[in-house]
């Protein structure tokens, strides 16, 4: 007689765990030392932004979208500064979030309350995406607002809806390094080994994957042309291009760049041939710029689900005791 | 065969971790309602991994479980409604006040607001926490968080209570109130389930005891029942006495079959009935002034160091 049907409700619990976690989060020192960091960076970029529009007022009919994507000196865009920031806070949300359970000793007093173990782990993972999403829904209608009144300039509905798919993919950027914090905390039983493994993993696709990927392209496609002229191959291009969409920072920074820059027709290669009749510089409708975006959205939220799919195996496996 | 006021029953019950160490080796154990039972041995012997395995925590090798007419592996939801636990060390949010800890126990337990608010007040009252109940637990002492642990328990009202090792690393004064709080709870019809290796502390509670060791329990039953199977059953009773040929009188008494001095007036006799006013009778009567009599309680310690020597030396021959 072997029933796997489990009995009762798999969510028996959720709410308990998904509150108790978002009130910690929302309450601890941490988030509020991220949630500063990000607000000052953010209006800082926007702020300065906005004074280069005013002194040379442009014709851009998406002025307002502008905002997320210029760059100032010495500052960085917006965007560039959220890409940077969203994964730290992710893993300061996230590093902790099962080896404390260990630490304070609470998880088999927890574990003995009627509910199932899966439970756990999904309201810390939901608690997380959902103070993620207050956190930059937030600074997100701080920079509308600042838009608004410093620029004086109403968004069109376009570009409310462009800023909104922005949002959307920020969050699901930020799920993905949540769910890699996650996961490490679970691996290790060490709060700081799961942080630094954590931040080694951003690391490494913030910083040395654009590297490393032409070097590996090189190695692994080895072509002449690319040896005696230095111009790589397609078949180099394809893949390094490949490659560098393993990185959410790509698939992050792709995404980005079409949906809040509607003159972007393509991500990747394109031959002239395919440009034909094109006007360039023409913007694409926003449903056109979302299309082209749809894979790399899928992607993150695909890798944020397989990510916490691991853990749950991990974690399922675990023994309880410490 | 289900006796049906059984609470707890394992049958062949074991625990193979990766890598071929066996934590628990067959093991058969039944536990009825109302019972304190205690489940003793040594650190590393497998009480916590039984513990673990009863509620459902923790995969089971081979073998059966039934805890209050459930399986753990198959309905954990139903039992672990049924079953209070306090792990080994128990651990709280540090953060959080007493009440906020046990209100959050009482959310994944789904009890709503109202209920919980009042069960959460009985119960700091009844570990006499009630003081303390808007004090953050980090500022909590071990006897404190051990006894927010009860609370914890008394919460649920549970039909089992599991204890791992909750009188370690105690003071012997919140041991004494930790002991009597358990009494209370069997009091209340609680079966409980307590595991220790601290014999002569959890002896005085316990109705019966397993004796644990390697993953197998060596012997079961009540204390004096063990007395009687390991050290050999009978009494053993303590004299203080003043004068010659004491152990020359205690020694032709029926009954006694050892007398040995055990230094200065104190002697020890053994003997396979009571013969106290035997032995006093005759001390008496030879004019040795008699000081002090008493029979000497058979304590879990000597049992367990008695059997498990003669373990050791079994082993040894073999």
């Amino acid at each position: 007689m072997t029933r796997r049907q489990r009995e009762g409700s798999p969510w028996t619990g959720f709410s308990a765990v998904f509150l108790k976690e978002l009130a910690d989060h929302l309450g601890s020192a941490r988030m509020r030392v991220l949630e500063w960091l990000v607000l000052l960076t953010g209006i800082a970029a926007v702020v300065a932004a906005i004074q280069d529009f005013r002194a040379n007022s442009g014709q851009d009919p998406f002025l307002f979208l502008r905002l997320f994507t210029y760059a100032k000196d010495p500052l960085p865009a917006f965007v560039s500064l959220l890409s940077f920031l969203v994964p730290i806070v992710a893993i300061g949300l996230g590093f902790d979030a099962v080896n404390s359970e260990f630490a304070r000793r609470t998880l088999g007093r927890v574990l003995a309350q009627p509910i199932y173990r899966d439970v756990l782990l999904f309201g810390k993972f939901l608690a997380g995406v959902a103070t993620l999403t207050i956190s930059l829904l937030a600074l997100w209608l701080l920079v509308f607002g600042l838009g608004l009144v410093l620029l004086g300039v109403a968004p069109s509905t376009e570009e409310a809806l462009r800023a909104l798919t922005f949002l959307v993919i920020a969050i699901a950027y930020g799920a993905v390094w949540l769910a890699v914090a996650i996961l490490f905390s679970v691996l290790f039983r060490s709060s700081a080994t799961a942080a630094l493994a954590a931040l080694g993993v951003w690391l490494l696709f913030s910083i040395l994957w654009p590297i490393l990927v032409p070097f590996a392209v090189r190695i692994l496609v080895p072509s002449e042309l690319d040896l005696a002229f230095g111009i790589p191959s397609m078949e180099q291009l394809g893949l390094q291009l490949s490659l560098s969409r393993l990185s959410p920072n790509t698939l992050f920074g792709e995404s980005v760049l079409a949906v809040l820059n509607p003159g972007t027709r393509a991500l990747g290669l394109v031959f002239p041939s395919q440009l034909r009749g094109a006007i360039p510089g023409a913007p694409l409708p926003f449903e056109q710029s979302l299309l082209l975006v749809w894979p790399q959205i899928t992607g993150l939220i695909a890798t944020a689900i397989l990510l916490f799919a691991a853990t749950y195996v991990v974690f399922q496996r675990q023994e309880v005791r410490a | 065969m289900m006796t049906p006021d059984l609470v707890i029953e394992a049958k062949s019950l074991t625990k193979r971790y990766p890598g071929g160490k066996v934590a628990v080796d067959r093991l058969d154990l039944g536990i009825g309602r109302g019972e304190i039972f205690g489940l003793l041995g040594p650190n590393g012997a497998g009480k916590t991994t039984t513990i673990l395995m009863l509620l459902g925590l923790t995969d089971v090798s081979e073998g059966t479980v039934r805890v209050a007419g459930f399986d753990p592996a198959r309905e954990p939801l139903a039992v672990k409604r049924r079953v209070g636990y306090l792990p080994d060390a128990v651990g709280f949010y540090d953060g959080m006040t007493a009440f906020e800890n046990l209100a959050y126990s009482a959310r994944l337990m789904g009890l709503d607001r109202k209920d919980s608010r009042e069960r959460i007040a009985a119960a700091l009252t009844r570990v006499r926490l009630s003081g303390s109940a808007d004090a953050r637990v980090a500022t909590f002492s071990r006897g404190m968080r051990q006894r927010l642990g009860l609370a914890d328990i008394l919460l649920k009202r549970p039909e089992v209570a599991i204890l791992d090792e909750p009188t370690s690393a105690l003071d012997p004064q919140s041991t004494h109130e930790l002991l009597q709080m358990i009494r209370e709870m069997k009091a209340d019809g609680m079966t409980i389930l307590l595991s220790s290796h601290l014999l002569d502390r959890v002896q005085s509670v316990c109705d019966r005891v397993a004796l644990f060791n390697r993953g197998r329990i060596a012997l079961i039953g009540s204390v004096p029942e063990l007395a009687r199977s390991v050290l050999g059953g009978g009494y053993a009773i303590e004299i203080e006495a003043a004068g010659e040929g004491v152990v020359e009188t205690l020694s032709s008494i029926q009954g006694v079959r050892r007398v040995t001095r055990e230094g200065g007036h104190l002697y020890r006799a053994e003997c396979d009935v009571d013969c106290r006013s035997a032995a006093a009778a005759a001390l008496v009567g030879r004019g040795v002034s008699l000081l002090r009599l008493a029979v000497r309680e058979p304590s879990l310690d000597a049992i367990y160091t008695h059997y498990f020597e003669g373990a050791k030396d079994d082993k040894a021959a073999a």
